[in-house]
C-alpha cells in the first residue's frame, strides 16, 4: 500500500512535469519566466514549510536566499562557473552547509524569537552585502549568461532552458520532500510542532530535528536563489532584504504545510498578482499584496495545502470503495 | 539488601522554590518490578519528586541514582533513553493526530536510527502499534483525532506512549484524575492489565485509597516535602501521621 | 577629546529619544495585545506626512509661531484616532490569541498597504517642513553646536516614557492595564472590558508612533520609505530590551543610539549594522532580552 503511494506519486510527479515541460514550448516568453520565479520561490518558502512542520516560521530566508544567489553569482563572475544545473547544485550544498553552521544557534529558539534572530541574521548579511563595493554594492551585479551542460542556448530559448530545469528540479525536491515529510523524522518533527516536551519525554530530541530542518531549510532557500539570481541575470542586497523574507513567509503562510504542490501554486499566485499588478498598477502593487495576504489569512487560514489535502483524501475513500 | 540491588535510588534530596520546601531530605530506594504508589495532599511534594526522578527538575542537592548510574544532571530525554518513561496528570498527546499516529511518533522516537526515505507507516510498524492498542483497549479509537476522544481514553493512550519504549521504570501521574468516579476502576484494571506480565516497576501518584491499597504492594506517603510513611499498604494506612495528614485529607475531599 | 565623547554622547542621546518614542509603543502594544506590530513603521511615516501637511498650513494662516508644536502634536493624534480603529477594530481583532507569527505577518500586510496609501495620498514627493526646528534656537557647549529643538526630544522621550511608565503604575486605568497584561483571562472574569482596554493600548502604541513621526518631520525630508528604518530599529530595540518591557525599551534605545554614534563618530563603515549585531548578539545570550521574565510581563 505505502510503495503504491509512492509509485503513484513518482507517476504523477513525472506526468505533471511532462506536462508543464511540454506546455513552456507554447506559452508566452513572460510567462515561462514567470514560472521560474515562481518555483525560484516556491524552493524557498518549501524551506519555510519544512520548518513549519516542526512548529517554526523564519522571518528571514532571505539570508539563505541571498547566500545562495551570490554563491551561484560570484562562481559565475569570479570562477567562470556558468553550467546552471552546477550552480544550483553548488548553491544548495553551500547554504545547507551554512544552515548547519547556523542552525544549532538558532535551533534553541521559539516563536517569535526564532522569528526576529532569522531575521537579524539576514538583516546583518544585507548590512554587509550594501558596503562590500567588490561585489556592486548595493547595486549588485550582472550574472554571466547560463549554460547548459557545455552548451550556450539561443537567446529565444535560454529562458526556457532554465525553465526546464527548474520543473525538473521542483519536481525531484517534491518528492524527495514527502519521502522525508512521510518518514518517521518528518513525523517527529510534527510532533515537535504540537508539543515539543512531550516528545523530549519520548526520548527525541527536538534540537536535532529542528537543525536538520533548519538545514534543509538553507539549503532549498540557497537553490531558490541560486535560481531566481539565474533567471533574473543579476543579483543585488535586496535578495536578503526583510521584505523579501516577507514574501516567503506569505507564499507558505498562503500553502500551509500540508501540501507540497500547493507551496509553488501559492508562489505562482504571488508571482502573477506581481506581473499583473506591476503592469496595471505599478504605484499600488504592495497594497494589492497586502490585501491579498490579508484575506488569504483570513478566509483560508490552514492554506490552500488543506484543500489539497481534503481533495486527494476524498480521491483515495472513492478508490478505497 | 545492598545499595546495589535498588534499580532507582533517590539519597538526601532537597529542592525548595523560594520560601516552599517541595522536599527536605528524600530518600527512597525502590526495588526492581516494585508497583510503588505516592500518597500525599496537593503540595506535599510527591509531583515534584517524579518531576526529579525524569530530569524537568533539578534538586538542589542530593542525587538520584538508576541502576547504579547517578543521572540527577540528566535532561528528560537522556533519562527516558536511559528507561525511565513517565505519563502526565493531563495527557500530553499530539492533539491533531489520531491515536495510531501518535503511537507511531511514540515508537519512531524509541529508534536509535532512522531512514529518511521510508514511510513510517510501515507495517513492521503498524503490527506492533496495533498490539500496544490491543494492550490498552485502545483499537476502537485508533483512527480518530486525539483532541476528540474522552478522558480515559486519553490517558491511556498518555501511557500506551510511556510504555512503547519498553522503560525499565514507569511513572504514572495521577492515572486516573480527570475522569468520571465509576470509570476510575475499570480504567486502573486496563492499566493494571497493559502493565502486568513484564518486570515492570511502576511508580504512581494517586488519591484514591481503595486504588492504592488494591493496586500496590507499596505506599510511600509524603507531607510538606517530607517522607512521613515509607511501607506496605496495611503499614501506611494505619500510620497515625498518615492518617492525620494524608487520608484523614483525602476522605474530607472525597465527601 | 572630550568634545568627542560629548559628541558621540549628545548624538547617542538625541537618537536614542527618537527610538524610545517609537519602540516604546511597539513594546507596550506588545505587552499588552501580544502583537508585534511591523504596521508600526507605517504609522511612524503618517505621523511624519501628517505633520507635513499640517505644519505648512499652520504657516499660512499666521499663528504665533510657538503653537506649532500643538499643530504638530494634534497632527499625530490625527493619525492615531484615524488609524486605530481600522487597524484594531477592523482586522487585528480577528487574530487575537492566534499564533503570534501569524499576526506579525498580518500587521506585515498592513505595512504593506500603508506604504502604498502614502503614496496614494502625498505621491512620490518629498515634502520638507525644517521651520519648526528652528523655533527653540541653538545651544553652544564650547565648540560644539547643538540645535534646540534636536534636544527638546531628549526631553519629550522622558515625558512620554514618565508619563505611560506613571500611568501605568499610579492609577486606576493603569493598574487595569497591567492586570489585563498579567492575565487577560482572569482580568475578563473579574469584569474588565478587555476589548476596551487593547483599543486603548493599541491607540496609545499608536499615538506614539504618529508622534515620533510627527516630530521627526522637520529634522528629515519627509518621503517614500521612511518607515521601513523604523521597523527593523525599533524591532532591535525591543528585542534587546526585552518585549514588552518599558524599562528594556529605555535600555534598548540607549544601546542602539550610543553604539550607533559612536560608531558614526569612529567606524563609519559599521554604522549600518551595528545595530543588527547588538540584536544578534542579545538574541544570542539572552534571547527574551535584558528585562525578561516576570519584568517583561509586567512591563
Amino acid at each position: 500500500m505505502i510503495n503504491k503511494f509512492y509509485n503513484n506519486l513518482i507517476v504523477q510527479s513525472i506526468f505533471l512535469m511532462s506536462i508543464l515541460i511540454i506546455m513552456g514550448l507554447f506559452i508566452p516568453n513572460w510567462l515561462v519566466f514567470v514560472i521560474t520565479k515562481a518555483i525560484a520561490y516556491g524552493l524557498v518558502a518549501l524551506g519555510i514549510v519544512t520548518l513549519m512542520r516542526g512548529g517554526l516560521v523564519s522571518f528571514g530566508q532571505g539570508f539563505v536566499f541571498a547566500i545562495g544567489g551570490y554563491t551561484a553569482g560570484l562562481l559565475g563572475t569570479q570562477a567562470g562557473l556558468t553550467d546552471a544545473i552546477l550552480l544550483l547544485f553548488i548553491s544548495f550544498l553551500f547554504t545547507g552547509f551554512v544552515g548547519l553552521i547556523i542552525g544549532p544557534l538558532l535551533a534553541r529558539y521559539r516563536d517569535i524569537f526564532f522569528a526576529m534572530l532569522s531575521l537579524a541574521f539576514s538583516m546583518v548579511l544585507y548590512g554587509v552585502l550594501i558596503k562590500i563595493d567588490a561585489i556592486g554594492g548595493s547595486d549588485g551585479f550582472v550574472l554571466p549568461e547560463s549554460t547548459y551542460f557545455g552548451i550556450l542556448p539561443s537567446t529565444e530559448y535560454a529562458d526556457y532552458m532554465l525553465y526546464l530545469v527548474s520543473i525538473i528540479l521542483s519536481g525531484i525536491v517534491s518528492i524527495l520532500l514527502r519521502y522525508y515529510y512521510n518518514s518517521t523524522p518528518g513525523l517527529i518533527a510534527l510532533a515537535v510542532r504540537e508539543n515539543e516536551l512531550r516528545v523530549e519525554y519520548l526520548g527525541a530530541s527536538a534540537f536535532t530535528v529542528t537543525v536538520l530542518n533548519f538545514t534543509i531549510a538553507a539549503g532549498l532557500g540557497g537553490m531558490g536563489g541560486a535560481l531566481n539570481g539565474i533567471a533574473l541575470g543579476h543579483i543585488d542586497p535586496e535578495f536578503s532584504y526583510w521584505t523579501t523574507s516577507g514574501e516567503f513567509v506569505f507564499i507558505s503562510i498562503l500553502a500551509g504545510y500540508l501540501s507540497v504542490p500547493a507551496v509553488f501554486l501559492a508562489a505562482l499566485l504571488l508571482e502573477l498578482v506581481r506581473s499583473f499588478s506591476g503592469r496595471y498598477f505599478p504605484d499600488t502593487w504592495q497594497l494589492i499584496l497586502g490585501v491579498f495576504l490579508i484575506l488569504s489569512i483570513i478566509y483560508i487560514p490552514t492554506g490552500i495545502g488543506s484543500f489539497f489535502k481534503k481533495f486527494m483524501d476524498k480521491l483515495n475513500k472513492k478508490k478505497n470503495k | 539488601m545492598t545499595n546495589a540491588n535498588y534499580i532507582l535510588r533517590a539519597e538526601g534530596i532537597n529542592k525548595s522554590f523560594g520560601a516552599v520546601t517541595a522536599a527536605n531530605d528524600i530518600n527512597i530506594n525502590i526495588q526492581s518490578g516494585e508497583k510503588v504508589s505516592l500518597i500525599g495532599s496537593n503540595g506535599a511534594g510527591k509531583t515534584t519528586f517524579m518531576n526529579m526522578v525524569t530530569g524537568y527538575l533539578k534538586p538542589d542537592t542530593g542525587s538520584i541514582i538508576f541502576e547504579n548510574k547517578d543521572i540527577t544532571q540528566l535532561n528528560p530525554r537522556q533519562i527516558t533513553q536511559k528507561g525511565i518513561s513517565r505519563s502526565f496528570q493531563i495527557p500530553q498527546i499530539f492533539e491533531p493526530m489520531t491515536a495510531w499516529e501518535n503511537l507511531l511518533v511514540a515508537l519512531g522516537t524509541s529508534k536509535k536510527k532512522h531512514s529518511y526515505f521510508k514511510s513510517a507507516k510501515s507495517q513492521e510498524n503498524a503490527d506492533y502499534i496495533d498490539e500496544i492498542l490491543n494492550r490498552f483497549a485502545l483499537n476502537e479509537f485508533a483512527h480518530r483525532q486525539v483532541s476528540e476522544l474522552p478522558g480515559g481514553v486519553r490517558k491511556l493512550l498518555d501511557i500506551a506512549m510511556a510504555l512503547v519504549r519498553k522503560p525499565k521504570i514507569l511513572l504514572l501521574d495521577e492515572p486516573t484524575s480527570g475522569v468520571g468516579s465509576e470509570e476510575k476502576y475499570p480504567l486502573m484494571d486496563t492499566i493494571a492489565k497493559a502493565l502486568s506480565g513484564e518486570n515492570l516497576t511502576v511508580i504512581f501518584v494517586e488519591h484514591d485509597m481503595d486504588i492504592v491499597q488494591n493496586y500496590s504492594d507499596r505506599i510511600i506517603a509524603f507531607y510538606s516535602g517530607s517522607v512521613i510513611a515509607d511501607g506496605n499498604s496495611k503499614e501506611v494506612l494505619s500510620d497515625s501521621k498518615v492518617q492525620e495528614y494524608v487520608t484523614g485529607k483525602t476522605k474530607l475531599k472525597a465527601n | 577629546m572630550f568634545d568627542e565623547i560629548l559628541t558621540i554622547f549628545l548624538d547617542g542621546a538625541i537618537y536614542a529619544s527618537w527610538l524610545f518614542i517609537v519602540a516604546v509603543g511597539l513594546t507596550f502594544v506588545f505587552g499588552v495585545l501580544k502583537i508585534l506590530n511591523i504596521a508600526h513603521g507605517g504609522i511612524y511615516a503618517l505621523g511624519a506626512y501628517s505633520a507635513a501637511t499640517i505644519v505648512p498650513i499652520f504657516y499660512t494662516l499666521g499663528l504665533p509661531e510657538e503653537f506649532v508644536i500643538i499643530a504638530m502634536l494634534f497632527s499625530a493624534l490625527a493619525v492615531a484616532i484615524v488609524i486605530t480603529p481600522i487597524m484594531e477594530r477592523g482586522l487585528l481583532r480577528r487574530f487575537y490569541g492566534q499564533d503570534e507569527v501569524l499576526i506579525v505577518l498580518v500587521t506585515y500586510a498592513i505595512y504593506l498597504v500603508l506604504e502604498d496609501v502614502q503614496k496614494l495620498i502625498w505621491g512620490m514627493k518629498s515634502f520638507y517642513v525644517s521651520e519648526p526646528r528652528e523655533i527653540l534656537g541653538g545651544v553652544e557647549m564650547g565648540s560644539l553646536y547643538y540645535v534646540g529643538y534636536d534636544l527638546a526630544l531628549i526631553g519629550l522621550a522622558i515625558f512620554c516614557g514618565l508619563t505611560l511608565w506613571l500611568t501605568l503604575n499610579k492609577t486606576r486605568s493603569g493598574k487595569i492595564v497591567l492586570a489585563v497584561i498579567h492575565n487577560p483571562e482572569i482580568s475578563g472574569c473579574m469584569g474588565v472590558n478587555i476589548n476596551k482596554v487593547y483599543l486603548a493600548a493599541f491607540f496609545v502604541g499608536a499615538f506614539l508612533a504618529a508622534l515620533a513621526g510627527s516630530f521627526t518631520a522637520p529634522l528629515i525630508s519627509v518621503q517614500v520609505g521612511i518607515s521601513v528604518a523604523v521597523v527593523i530599529e525599533s524591532f532591535a530595540v525591543v528585542i534587546i530590551g526585552g518585549l514588552g518591557s518599558i524599562p528594556g525599551a529605555v535600555i534598548g534605545a540607549l544601546i542602539i543610539g550610543m553604539a550607533r554614534a559612536a560608531c558614526v563618530h569612529k567606524f563609519p563603515e559599521a554604522e549600518i549594522f551595528i545595530m543588527y549585531f547588538c540584536m544578534a548578539g542579545m538574541l544570542i545570550f539572552r534571547p527574551k532580552g535584558l528585562f525578561q521574565g516576570a519584568q517583561a510581563r509586567k512591563i
